[in-house]
């Protein structure tokens, strides 16, 4: 036809320009050999103030851009460092705290660290008052009373608390992000209406840490630029550039491509297809979250203890995890994520029908029936159907009631569940943090109101409430793991609540990578000490 | 002064129609915000429930209700919200405490730059495969445009996407990979260029920065290129119908009796015709596209507007949702608009 001409020049000349344009670019597609790229989902981020990051990725910048009092060590995060203090000291009476500074370390900006910094800063952290300021609300520390608790003295920075707790209790809190040491300087400088603040520190770092946050984008990326005169030594690599990916199968591609260095959220298929190529590697940790099934003890049934022993054993754990949870969860069998002060690392339980049907013969509980709230994500789903069917083997009778995740914690905290697939997540590096929530319940009526997990599934933890109160008041660092350890295996013999699993994270990077640390359990990422 | 009574009753009914215009504007805009704000609040999720987590107590949940007005009456809630987007006030992020103008104005020239090249994609390819079809019904062309057509109405856009990036991107290494810009290119771009439409291609250009731009347009073409093939589906399909309708027609014949060569008869003579109802088309096709491609946006992490709104939903950041969908509302009304005048244009009947 006589417009084929036009219609074929239209097409090429279309071809030629898109050709022209993508081929030479295409080759400058490769990291740069001093900038660390990484791929991950960082849409949780809702700020990078450090007195307000209290999400996971949110944490892993301000892990790297500043420092507290107590640092971890990323390699191995065990317990308290020196961090900006060098050396500290408890009273007689367990209520004073001296912290004493190390000299010569200074802030990004130049300004040297001083105690009345790290006072400031603590003091900002309640006066802020955001999500994870109850970390040192703990302390007996509020609004009102913080500028006497908290205060300076030369260089010694020294901190009051109400009650003689733990001095480990003190010094794991002190590690987490809300308490951070801020450049109160510059901070103050970009206070808009009393923010203290918090505005600037959204796109801006003012900290010690080995990187200073150049650029922020939401659901875009942040950009880390390494400072000179970091105390650790600085840091290896000069710049790290984070990117947005929600998308597994594109970080993977990215990744094999070379145009990431680490993809930090693929899936277990993602992780097989890589383990096989030479080029790249694959490193597995663990987070802190614990995936647990709870009965709502309203329900008398679940008052039995013979009852809950033969569910305990009626559960597929290893199934799951090498299978449908592979690469994403291992087993897990206490409330402390492994990790933590005390955590219980055996696996008492493990599938055995024929036991968990003589355990329900046992009980005397006949035709039981359980209803599983399960949330609408895949792998909950595919863990409570099989439950249900494990559960059906031994003669239990499951329903799945499958819905949001709000609603059903709507629910839950209601005490309106009968029974729940749930995952709990600590709050900061110390045991008090779940052991307060699933072995802790002073008020068990409708109207208490307590709000722990305990409560919700309205478990009277009995003895445990005070071993969970001892345990966070023991001055002996070893005495107090071991009253941990007692309080994990009494939790799971004898609570309504069954811990099954602990979230694992995996981290695909190039072979050439050396020196990533995800900070487990307990802490956050370190970029600082990665070479490639 | 003769000319005067004429010039002002044009006036006068220029204005007529702008207010009518910008009337329905707001009507439009108003019913939209209506509708999205309700359904916002009759959905059984707990907007406070979804914000402050799983720990939070129940004084920090009644606290977190009336920070966020969950407490006035809902009437009295919506006026607050037409009152203030009416000032440019869309509301701060409930998740990320971000100004939603501020965020959308980051996602909208990202989302428009692909939504834009992508129907261009959409028309170079899609208009002329239509006309062939048309003009050749039931030959192999007309088989290979419709065949090709259905595929991009029926292959699920993120299996094409990744199997796009798969070959392109992995395999042939043609272009550039998800994102808008290389690592190294994305550096330099926030740091050395000043950004005045947010569109990258745009920016890069005004900026002088020719080694930018074609990074930039590697990283776009596969999205922009996905996007387009969907909508040259739909564009095509449309065309051949339309055109099909025309070819018909008694003026065609006339014209092709009075030996008027063939690619007149069609390009000229029916086209003009064609071109009233493919305008609507291709400003509908547009105006989808603008809304965002949350898929596509996903795979390619590209950080546009549907990304970001069902980002907003999925955490319940009703302030987000509700000024995504405004900027939306925003586009649709303006390519009618737009539509409108070149109706005008091609179609004296309607001017």
């Amino acid at each position: 036809m006589t417009f084929d001409p036009i219609l074929r020049r239209a097409g090429l000349a279309a071809a030629a320009a898109l050709m022209l344009t993508a081929a030479p670019s295409a080759l400058l597609a490769a990291t740069p050999a001093d900038t660390l790229v990484i791929a991950d989902a960082i849409d949780d981020i809702v700020s990078l103030d450090p007195q307000e990051a209290f999400e996971f990725s949110a944490l892993d910048v301000v892990n790297n851009t500043y420092d507290g009092l107590v640092e971890l060590d990323p390699a191995q995060p065990t317990g308290p460092q020196p961090g900006l203090a060098e050396s500290w000291e408890v009273s007689e009476d367990g209520l004073t705290f001296t912290f004493k500074m190390k000299d010569g370390i200074t802030f990004s900006s130049g300004n040297p660290v001083t105690a009345e910094d790290a006072a400031l800063s603590l003091q900002r952290a309640v006066k802020i008052d955001k999500s994870p300021a109850f970390i040192l609300n703990q302390f007996g520390w509020t609004a009102d009373n913080v500028e006497q608790m908290v205060t300076f003295d030369g260089d010694k920075v020294i901190l009051k608390t109400d009650k003689p707790y733990a001095p480990t209790f003190l010094y794991n809190c002190l590690t987490s992000g809300v308490a951070s040491i801020l450049d109160m300087k510059t901070v103050m400088e970009h206070d808009v209406n009393g923010d203290m603040g918090n505005a600037w520190l959204n796109t801006n770092s003012a900290g010690t840490g080995a990187y200073v946050l150049k650029s922020f984008k939401p659901n875009e990326g942040y950009i880390l630029e390494a400072r000179a005169g970091h105390w650790r030594g600085d840091a290896r690599l000069k710049t790290v550039f984070m990117r947005h990916v929600p998308e597994a199968a594109t970080q993977r591609l990215m990744l094999e491509k070379g145009d990431i260095d680490i993809a930090r959220e693929l899936s277990p298929v993602d992780i097989e297809a890589i383990g096989s190529n030479p080029a790249l590697k694959v490193e597995q940790d663990v987070g802190g979250q614990i995936f647990y099934l709870a009965f709502n003890q309203k329900n008398e049934n679940y008052k039995n203890e013979t009852f809950l022993n033969a569910m305990r054993w009626a559960i597929d754990y290893n199934g799951l995890a090498e299978t449908v949870l592979k690469g994403n969860m291992v087993t897990h069998q206490a409330f402390l994520p492994k990790g933590y002060l005390g955590a219980l690392e055996d696996l008492p339980y493990s599938l055995d029908v024929e036991k968990a049907k003589a355990l329900l013969a046992e009980s005397g509980v006949t035709d039981p029936k359980v209803v599983i709230d399960v949330r609408n994500a895949s792998d909950r789903m595919e863990m409570a159907q099989s439950i249900q069917n494990t559960f059906g083997q031994v003669g239990i009778a499951v329903e799945l009631n499958i819905g949001d995740g709000s609603e059903q914690l709507k629910r839950y905290r209601a005490r309106q569940h009968d029974a729940t697939l749930q995952s709990w997540g600590p709050d900061y590096p110390d045991p008090q943090t779940n052991a307060s929530t699933f072995a802790w319940n002073r008020n068990n009526s409708d109207e208490g109101k307590v709000g722990t997990l305990a409560w919700r599934n309205a478990y009277d933890p009995g003895p445990l409430n005070d071993l969970t109160e001892a345990a966070v008041m023991e001055r002996d660092g070893d005495k107090r793991a071991a009253m941990y350890a007692e309080l994990q295996q009494t939790h799971r013999e004898t609570s309504p609540f069954i811990a099954m699993f602990q979230i694992a994270h995996n981290s695909a990077m190039g072979t050439n990578v050396e020196g990533f640390h995800t900070g487990g359990a307990i802490d956050s990422a370190a970029y600082w000490l990665v070479t490639k | 002064m003769t000319g005067f009574p004429i010039s002002s009753s044009l006036w006068a009914s220029r204005l007529r129609g702008l207010a009518a215009t910008l009337f329905t504007l707001a009507i439009t805009l108003v019913g939209l915000l209506f509708v999205t704000f309700i359904i916002s609040r009759v959905v059984p999720i707990d907007p406070v429930l979804a914000i402050v987590g799983a720990r939070a107590t129940d004084a920090q949940i009644e606290t977190a209700r009336v920070a966020l007005g969950l407490e006035q009456p809902l009437w009295q809630q919506f006026l607050i919200y037409v009152g203030n987007a009416l000032q440019g006030d869309l509301g701060t992020s409930i998740r990320t405490g971000e100004p939603v103008i501020t965020a959308v104005g980051r996602a909208f020239p990202a989302t428009m730059e692909l939504a834009t090249l992508a129907t261009v994609i959409g028309v170079i390819a899609g208009v002329p495969a239509g006309v062939l079809a048309a003009t050749r019904p039931g030959s192999l062309a007309d088989h290979i445009v419709r065949l090709v057509g259905l595929m991009g109405y029926s292959i699920p856009v993120f299996w094409l996407g990744l199997i796009g990036l798969l070959l392109f991107y992995g395999v042939l290494g043609w272009v550039g990979g998800p994102g808008r810009l290389d690592t190294a290119y994305d550096m330099m771009f926030q740091f050395e260029v000043t950004p005045v439409t947010g569109m990258i291609l745009v920016d890069t250009l005004l900026a002088g920065r020719f080694d930018m731009f074609a990074n930039a347009l590697s990283h776009i073409v596969l999205p922009a290129g996905l996007l387009g093939y969907v909508s040259m589906a739909y564009i095509s399909r449309m065309t051949r119908s339309f055109m099909m309708n025309e070819l018909g027609q008694e003026y065609i014949t006339t014209a092709r009796v009075k030996g008027m060569p063939e690619w007149r008869v069609i390009w000229v003579h029916a086209m003009r015709n064609v071109l009233v109802p493919l305008i609507t088309v291709i400003a509908l096709s547009y105006a989808n596209l603008l809304e965002g491609a949350v898929l596509t946006e996903t795979i390619f992490a590209w950080p546009g507007l549907g990304s970001y709104i069902t980002d907003a939903l999925m955490v319940n950041d009703m302030p987000a949702v509700l000024g995504g969908t405004i900027v939306v509302g925003v586009a649709f009304v303006t390519l009618n608009l737009v539509s409108d005048l070149l109706y005008r244009l091609v179609d004296p009947r309607a001017r």
